[in-house]
């Protein structure tokens, strides 16, 4: 016996909660990169407390998938931001706006 | 104790000790607490290098969560992955751009208080739906997916889903690689135009 399943899912809410404030409310594009991971990670959290919830391996592997992802959004959009950052040598999302209209 | 034989034979063995429960509660709660406090400060720190640093002690803390619900595997390769490689590529970016620290965005008033009011409406809806769904008030038993029963499951079950991620994988660093070079040849594109 550990804890109420209710907890588990309102620690991944939190954290959720967490990562969508830095998504949204940081002026740094690393940060809002970051606030996606720690979203994905509250996700793998409820994931694998619903697998030993229903005994079923399924959450488990979905959880890998969501590595994969992780892994595959974080390579992708840093490149992105590397890009971004020689282009036109700032960081913050505001000056991205060539199109704007 | 087996799962039921239809959804599958490798369930995760679940084995009762009621004797330690309290001791698995709070392992649990000071979980919960490090990690909450931990994602507080990463998001909060103005200098994006503090903020990795305690976004890897709040990863950790997720692994020992995932080991507390019986995935050990998991647990391994939440600190292999995300807390070693991923953080680490945060950290190697953060590094090579000069990132100037930077604060909260602050938006006007009319702008960000319909945005709060709906996700306040949404956070109580979350919160009641949670604490009165009976099947939620269910307590979790220990159980242990064993890494060789959780990679047999995987590969008789799922092969194609990990052939497709590996592809995806595979798309992703083609296009990180994509990109890494094509500001190189804008570049000598235009030097080219230059004189």
């Amino acid at each position: 016996m550990i804890v109420p399943y209710s907890h588990v899912l309102l620690l991944a809410g939190i954290l959720f909660a967490m990562g969508v404030v830095c998504a949204v409310a940081r002026r740094n594009l690393i940060m809002m990169l970051i606030g996606v991971e720690i979203m994905l990670n509250s996700a793998g959290l409820a994931f694998v407390a619903a697998a030993l919830r229903w005994q079923q391996l399924e959450g488990q592997v979905f959880v890998l998938f969501i590595f994969a992802i992780a892994a595959a959004e974080v390579s992708v959009g840093l490149a992105l931001i590397v890009y971004g950052y020689k282009r036109t040598g700032s960081l913050d999302p505001e000056i991205y706006n060539i199109l704007k209209w | 104790m087996r799962g039921k034989s239809k959804s599958g034979p490798r369930a995760l063995n679940s084995s009762l000790h009621r004797d330690s429960m309290t001791l698995y509660a709070a392992i649990f709660y000071t979980s919960a607490a490090v990690i909450v406090t931990a994602t507080g400060m990463a998001i909060t720190r103005r200098n994006p290098v503090h903020s990795v640093i305690y976004l890897i002690i709040s990863f950790f803390g997720s692994a020992l969560l995932y080991y507390l619900f019986g995935a050990p595997l998991l647990a391994a390769l939440e600190v292999i992955i995300y807390a070693g490689a991923i953080m680490v590529l945060f950290l190697f970016i953060v590094m090579m751009l000069r990132v100037e620290p930077s604060g909260l965005r602050r938006p006007s008033l009319l702008q960000w208080l319909p945005a709060g009011v709906i996700g306040l409406v949404y956070l109580v809806v979350a919160v009641l739906v949670v604490s009165t769904d009976p099947g939620s008030q269910t307590t979790l038993k220990t159980g242990l997916a064993r890494p060789s029963d959780f990679g047999q499951f995987l590969f008789q079950r799922y092969w194609l889903s990990v052939e497709i991620v590996s592809f995806l994988l595979l798309i992703a660093l083609i296009g990180a690689l994509y990109l890494g070079r094509a500001f190189v040849e804008d570049r000598g594109d235009r030097k080219e135009e230059e004189p």
